[in-house]
C-alpha cells in the first residue's frame, strides 16, 4: 500500500487534519487507528468549546475554531446533528487573585475581539440562579462559548473525508515508521507496510510513544482525568460553569443529562482511565458546595481519560527540524476537542508550505528545546 | 410490526430501525453503536437493550450472537444522587 500522508489517530484531531489536507487538493491520505474512531480522549471528553483564556494563543486558536463550528453542519454537509449549544460559559472566580487574574483575562479577550465580560455575583446570578451566592466572588462570562456532541462533531469530519476520498483503517495499530538517510519511507501496522514519505502524530494520549518510534522525544505526559454523567432532566442550565479554584466544570447538555468533570491533582503521568469513587466524593463535595440544587441529580455514569499535556498547556502543532516529513498535532492538555478545527488547518499550511492563517510560533515543538517559553496557561481544569 | 415500532433502547428511546440505519453508516461494533446513539447509557446502563442489540449487530454481520462484544461496563450500578454521595462523606468524617 502507498500514501501521500499517513495520519496516525482518528480522533477529533486526525479527522480534522484529514479533512483539511484533502480539502486543499491533498490525494492518497491514509488515517490508521489502532480501535474505533473517537476511542481516545475525544469520545471521553467534555466537548465544551470556550474562548476565556489567559494566553493569547489559546484565545486565537479557540476563536477561530469556534467560528468554524457555528457553520460546520453546512460546510461539511453533514446530515446529522453536531448538537452545538451556544449558551456561553460562566467562570467563576473564588479568590481575589482569579479576581484580579480574571479581569486581565478579559481584557485579552476583547482585545482579541472576544465578546467576554466580567460579572458581579448578582450578574452571574442572572446566568445561573441557583448557583450557592457564598460560594464565588465574581465570575466572567462569554454568550458564544459552547459544547458540542463529540462523536457527532468527529463523524461529521469522517463522512466528509471519506467522500473526499480519505481512507481510513480501524482496528489497526502503527508498530514502526521506517527512516531511511534522514527521510520517512514507511510506515507499519500488524497487517501491513505503508509506503509513504508524510507521517502526521495525531496519537493523542499515545502521541509520545508515536514520537520515540523516529526518536523524538515529545515533551509530552498523559494523566487521568475523571468524569461523570447524571440521569437527563429538562432544560435547566444555559451555560457550562466552571472554577479553577474548585477543580470542576458542569455543563447539562443537549440530551438532558449534565457532565461533571474535575482533574486529579495526584494522578500519576501514564495511561491510566480507570474510575475511582475518591472522584466520585469530591465531586459530590465540589457540586453541592457550588450548586446544591445540581446535587439533587442522580450519577448514572463515570469513565477517564487522558489529558496528553505539554509544558505550557499549549499543544504543540509543528513540524520537526531534524526530521522532515514528520508532523505532530499534540499536548492539548485538555483542551484539544475545541482547537481542534484550527489544528487540522495549521497542519495543512505547514505540510503543504503555505503562510499560516495565524502565528503558529506558540506551538512550534523547538519553542521547548530553545527554552523560549514565554507563557503559561492558567486557566485549566 | 414494522422496525421503526420496535423499540431496542428504553432510556433512550431508540428503534430497530435507528440501529439498523446506524450500522448502514459503518457503525457496526456496539461501542460505535453506543457512541452514535447512546444506546447502553442510561439509567438501566443496557440491562434491557444490550443482548438485543448483540443480535441485531450479528444478524447484520452474518455472524453468530456470542462472537460479538458487548459495551464496556462502567459505574455506577444503580443511579445515586450526588448529594447522597456527599452526605456518604460527611458521614465518614
Ligand atoms: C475527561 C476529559 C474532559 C475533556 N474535556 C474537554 C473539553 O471540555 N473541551 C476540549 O476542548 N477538550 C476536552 N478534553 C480534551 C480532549 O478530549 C482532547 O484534547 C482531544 O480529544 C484530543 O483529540 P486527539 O484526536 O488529538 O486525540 P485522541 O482523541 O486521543 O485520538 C488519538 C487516537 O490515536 C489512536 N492511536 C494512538 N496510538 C496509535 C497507534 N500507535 N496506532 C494507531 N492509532 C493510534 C488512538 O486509538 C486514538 O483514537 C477533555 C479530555 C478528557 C479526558
Amino acid at each position: 500500500m502507498k500514501a501521500e500522508i499517513v495520519i496516525i489517530g482518528a480522533g477529533i484531531t486526525g479527522v480534522s487534519i484529514a479533512y483539511n489536507l484533502a480539502i486543499q487538493g491533498v490525494k492518497d491520505i491514509v488515517v490508521v487507528d489502532k480501535s474505533f474512531m473517537t476511542s481516545g480522549a475525544t469520545g471521553r471528553c467534555g466537548a465544551g468549546v470556550r474562548q476565556q483564556w489567559g494566553t493569547k494563543g489559546n484565545c486565537i486558536m479557540a476563536k477561530k475554531s469556534i467560528e468554524f463550528f457555528e457553520s460546520a453542519t453546512d460546510t461539511l454537509e453533514y446530515d446529522d446533528d453536531i448538537e452545538f449549544k451556544q449558551e456561553g460559559y460562566l467562570i467563576l472566580a473564588t479568590t481575589p487573585e482569579e479576581d484580579e487574574l480574571f479581569f486581565e483575562n478579559v481584557r485579552l479577550q476583547n482585545s482579541l475581539g472576544i465578546p467576554s465580560r466580567v460579572c458581579n455575583k448578582k450578574e452571574a446570578l442572572k446566568v445561573v440562579p441557583y448557583l450557592r451566592p457564598e460560594s464565588f466572588t465574581s465570575a466572567t462570562y462569554c454568550p458564544t462559548d459552547g459544547h458540542l456532541n463529540p462523536f457527532k462533531m468527529t463523524d461529521a469530519y469522517f463522512q466528509k473525508a471519506k467522500q473526499l476520498g480519505v481512507e481510513f483503517l480501524f482496528f489497526e495499530t502503527v508498530e514502526s515508521i521506517e527512516i531511511n538517510n534522514g527521510k520517512i519511507t514507511s510506515v507499519t501496522t500488524e497487517k501491513r507496510t505503508i509506503k509513504t514519505n508524510k507521517v502526521v502524530n495525531a496519537a493523542g494520549g499515545y502521541a509520545h510513544e508515536v514520537g520515540l518510534m523516529v526518536g523524538i522525544d515529545i515533551p509530552v505526559y498523559s494523566e487521568n482525568h475523571e468524569i461523570l454523567v447524571t440521569e437527563p432532566v429538562d432544560k435547566m442550565q444555559g451555560p457550562m460553569v466552571m472554577s479553577f479554584s474548585k477543580n470542576i466544570y458542569c455543563q447539562q447538555v443537549p440530551h438532558g443529562s449534565f457532565l461533571i468533570g474535575r482533574s486529579n491533582p495526584e494522578a500519576k503521568h501514564d495511561h491510566d482511565i480507570s474510575s475511582s469513587w475518591q472522584f466520585l466524593d469530591e465531586m459530590a463535595k465540589t457540586v453541592c458546595d457550588i450548586m446544591p440544587k445540581i446535587g439533587e441529580l442522580r450519577v448514572i455514569r463515570q469513565w477517564g481519560g487522558s489529558y496528553n499535556i505539554s509544558p505550557d498547556r499549549q499543544p504543540i502543532i509543528s513540524d520537526v527540524k531534524s526530521l522532515p516529513g514528520f508532523y505532530i498535532a499534540c499536548g492539548f492538555s485538555g483542551h484539544g476537542f475545541m482547537f481542534a478545527p484550527m489544528s487540522g488547518v495549521l497542519i495543512t499550511e505547514i505540510v503543504l508550505n503555505k503562510p499560516t492563517s495565524l502565528d503558529a510560533s506558540d506551538y512550534r515543538l523547538d519553542r521547548f528545546e530553545d527554552k523560549i517559553v514565554t507563557e503559561y496557561e492558567k486557566s485549566v481544569v | 410490526m414494522s422496525d421503526k415500532d420496535i423499540i431496542i433502547c428504553r432510556c433512550e428511546d431508540i428503534t430497530r430501525e435507528d440501529i439498523r440505519k446506524c450500522m448502514e453508516r459503518g457503525f457496526i461494533t456496539f461501542e460505535d453503536l453506543k457512541r452514535q446513539l447512546r444506546v447502553g447509557m442510561g439509567p438501566c446502563q443496557g440491562q434491557t437493550c444490550s443482548e438485543l442489540i448483540k443480535r441485531e449487530l450479528a444478524d447484520f454481520l452474518g455472524e453468530k450472537p456470542d462472537v460479538i462484544n458487548t459495551h464496556k461496563t462502567r459505574p455506577l450500578v444503580i443511579g445515586v444522587k450526588l448529594k447522597s454521595i456527599k452526605a456518604g462523606v460527611d458521614n465518614e468524617s
